[in-house]
């Protein structure tokens, strides 16, 4: 059984921080339709139209039938454990560092053979596991071999901790704690076991209720910071940079118009000075120290999530500025992705659909309440995906937009 | 199923190795060079006399084949490249053998060799197939280690081998290898060492994972009176099978392409197992081994671990096997480790042994393994051959 995780002890200054290494990262095309299930937490496996055989490694063509239309269907991933190898030699530096590592080679109940890491609380084979899809250091889907029934510290495990996020022992800075959604992520990354949360606050005089207690909590700092004054980004890295392990940006400047209802551009120069060169000054900042302690211990930097919008894919006229500024925030997240990806740092975009707060006063719900997305986002550095669509609202935006975005974008037009 | 057909008088001479060094600065194209000079030599053959070329490397890349007529100036009428790894050289021998047989060429060369850079055998790991970089490489396995681990794993469990089983035909091999000079590994090893080295992939330890190193290998192929001009020893060919993707609804390998075609080897041969006198069998690991002893038949499936107990495997005892002390003990180079074998078997029938001759070795039985493309060798094969009548 996982031993449970221990806090760990203050870093010795003296010792030199270990660089990052990666798992290898290369795939061809087709493979990386496992990883883009895998970015939604999802184990995919490609099904044949014509025969119906679930296939695996990614391939171009079934090997029953021939058919090349091959599909991307969601799979449980039951199967049979049928043996088992703990490598104790890899001829890969990322490996070679973590050594030793327990890899198995499954048979999945619809089919397949898979190799996957083993999980160290799966049984001996041949015995009964749950294979999963996780996001490993690389950005790139690796196959997870889990004990069939969940066991105590599970999330512990040492090589699972190596493809998650999770916030234990971690230190978390979250960029607007005042907002709805800003409190709710204290309470639940607290909750989350995290050893230290930076609450950030823009506007001092703003006192909203509640504020006052979780600030009082043992674990929370609070910081000033407001994402449109460059120096005070700077200053507040220059403090606290290369201690973040986690950076959740909630930060969100919202109002709801579109193009002709208002003159001037100011209100839309806001949402982009804090959605967008927000967003930007922050990973300049912060950015560089995370990226240099992506494999700094027990407690790496790990992850960085962005609080977009799922206006962010399509624009919603109403909010159509708002909507403009969160497409802008996504283009800019993929580029910190990109540039994370050496470092094994994870970011995460988050697409909530409207959420339960002043700003979607006049939408009519379904609506996400803030504490829902906070818990979601917990759950994902938690486990392994990237994009996360919190909400009923997000998901069916998100089938719509994968669907079809130019029919989505004429049912979003006639949205009043 | 019609018979196969015979090879008539086409033969196979002239064994030739490039001696193996565990790293190199030098390009594959150097080995092969040396491996097609061998064989001028030791033949009295020139340059433009070999009419046919089939090649086989990994470290040859960019090249194929072709670069190589380039590179080493021959005209030719025939050519191959054989990119099947571990049963590269029993397939260049059966196609070399038709095309001599059937008069498109006449003397062919073949040849297989590669170099080993200090970094080329990670490297080409990580591009060995689309399947393995795609999911088995992500996983850390240094090559096929893992692959082999999970072979073996199942195996002691399915069939209740034991690792002093695959410590008694790896300590085999290495007492042959010690009379055998190309093999690096120059120290004899006992059950305890074997038992007791450093962990690579539970259950398999150090001594049960082939070196990579580099080298070549070669030999010819043409008819019995080409041979006879030459003044060259020669092997007869009484019996070749192939096969790829055996088994592909087989879970986890435990058999491999040979159980397929086993009968048929020994009926076009006209003898049976228990007239082979020297047996090489392809040993990147030493449960591949045991697996071909049974789907060769030797010994009837699952029993391979008994008859490992039943034997002694060194070349002046029961059941002469790997005489030359097999990859696990003098390296494997490369596609070079598909040759080794074979050549061995050459040398043992035609009295041209380096090492220790088995007594009366008329007929020899060599046989491949290769290409862990996902999660199990494709590719395997067997030849059958008959010491010549000029000794």
């Amino acid at each position: 059984m996982t031993r449970p995780l221990v806090r760990p002890p203050r870093k010795n200054p003296i010792l030199r921080t270990r660089v990052p290494n990666l798992p290898p990262g290369s795939r061809s095309r087709v493979a990386l339709g496992l990883t883009a299930a895998a970015a939604r937490g999802r184990l995919e496996l490609q099904t044949c139209r014509d025969c119906g055989t679930v296939q695996y490694p990614p391939r171009e063509a079934c090997r029953v039938c021939l058919s090349r239309r091959l599909e991307w269907n969601v799979q449980n991933g039951t199967g049979e454990l049928l043996s088992e190898t703990i490598l104790h030699h890899s001829n890969e530096l990322f490996y070679r560092e973590r050594m030793p590592w327990r890899l198995g080679i499954v048979r999945l109940d619809c089919g397949p053979v898979v190799v996957a890491h083993l999980h160290g609380d799966c049984v001996r084979p041949p015995s009964r596991v749950r294979v999963h899809a996780n996001i490993d250091r690389a950005g790139q889907a690796a196959l997870v071999a889990m004990p069939e029934k969940d066991t105590p510290n599970m999330a512990d495990d040492r090589q699972l901790r190596e493809m998650t996020c999770d916030p234990k022992f971690r230190k978390v800075l979250i960029t607007d704690a005042k907002s709805p959604v800003g409190q709710s992520l204290v309470e639940a990354i607290v909750k989350a076991g995290a050893d230290l949360v930076w609450a950030g606050y823009a506007e001092p005089w703003k006192k909203p209720p509640g504020f006052e207690k979780l600030s009082s909590l043992p674990q929370v700092a609070l910081v000033p910071l407001d994402l449109t004054d460059s120096r005070a980004v700077k200053n507040l890295a220059g403090e606290i940079g290369g201690r973040v392990d986690i950076l959740i940006n909630t930060a969100d400047h919202h109002r709801n118009y579109g193009i002709t209802a208002r003159e001037g551009i100011e209100v839309a120069r806001a949402e982009m000075d804090i959605n967008y060169f927000g967003l930007l000054r922050l990973a300049q900042e912060f950015a560089p120290a995370m990226r240099a302690r992506g494999a700094d211990g027990q407690s790496s930097a790990v992850a960085w999530v962005n609080l977009l919008s799922i206006f962010a894919l399509s624009n919603f006229p109403p909010h159509g500025t708002y909507s403009a500024s969160k497409a802008a925030a996504l283009s800019l997240a993929q580029c910190l992705r990109a540039e994370f990806a050496p470092a094994g740092v994870r970011v995460i975009n988050v697409f909530p659909g409207p959420i339960d707060d002043e700003w979607n006063q006049a939408l009519p719900p379904p609506k996400i309440a803030p504490s829902r997305v906070a818990a979601d986002i917990v759950e994902t550095l938690r486990g392994s995906a990237e994009d996360v669509f919190p909400g009923d609202v997000a998901e069916d935006w998100l089938a719509r937009w994968r669907d079809n975005p130019k029919v989505l974008e004429r049912e979003l037009a006639a949205m009043r | 199923m019609t018979m196969r057909a015979g090879y008539d008088d086409v033969v196979v001479t002239t064994p030739v190795t490039v001696p193996y060094m565990r790293y190199s600065i030098r390009g594959a194209h150097w080995f092969l060079a040396g491996a097609l000079a061998g064989l001028l030599k030791h033949s009295g053959l020139g340059k433009d006399k070999i009419d046919g070329l089939c090649v086989s490397s990994f470290t040859l890349t960019p090249d194929s084949a072709v670069g190589l007529t380039q590179h080493l100036g021959m005209t030719l009428r025939w050519l191959d490249h054989i990119p099947m790894g571990g049963a590269c050289g029993v397939v260049a021998l059966r196609r070399a053998a038709r095309a001599v047989q059937s008069g498109d060429a006449t003397v062919i060369a073949c040849i297989a060799g590669d170099t080993n850079h200090t970094d080329s055998f990670r490297l080409n790991l990580g591009t060995f197939s689309q399947f393995a970089r795609d999911a088995v490489y992500p996983y850390g396995a240094g090559g096929p280690n893992a692959s082999f681990a999970f072979i073996t794993d199942y195996y002691m469990r399915k069939y209740g081998a034991r690792r002093d089983d695959f410590g008694k035909l790896c300590v085999a091999q290495r007492t042959n290898a010690l009379k055998f000079p190309y093999a690096l590994m120059k120290k004899p090893l006992t059950l305890e060492e074997y038992l007791n080295a450093r962990v690579i992939a539970e259950p398999l330890r150090l001594y049960d994972c082939v070196m990579p190193c580099a080298g070549a290998e070669a030999f010819l192929v043409l008819r019995r009176g080409e041979a006879e001009k030459l003044d060259q020893r020669y092997a007869r060919i009484l019996a070749t099978i192939e096969r790829h993707n055996a088994f592909p609804d087989d879970p986890i390998q435990y058999r491999g392409g040979w159980a397929l075609d086993c009968n048929e080897l020994y009926a076009q041969a006209g003898v049976g197992p228990k007239d082979i006198n020297v047996v090489a069998a392809y040993d990147d690991y030493p449960v591949i081994n045991v697996m071909q002893l049974e789907d060769l038949g030797f010994c009837n499936k699952g029993e391979g671990p008994d008859f490992v107990r039943r034997h002694s495997f060194t070349a002046d005892g029961s059941f002469p096997f790997n005489t030359s002390g097999g990859q696990l003990s003098v390296g494997q180079a490369g596609a070079a480790g598909g040759f080794l074998g074979l050549i061995e078997i050459i040398r043992q029938v035609t009295g041209q042994t380096i090492g220790t001759a088995v007594t009366k070795a008329r007929f020899g039985l060599a046989s491949g393994f290769g290409m862990i493309n996902y999660d199990r060798g494709l590719c395997s094969g067997a030849v059958i051959l008959a010491t010549g009548q000029q000794q």
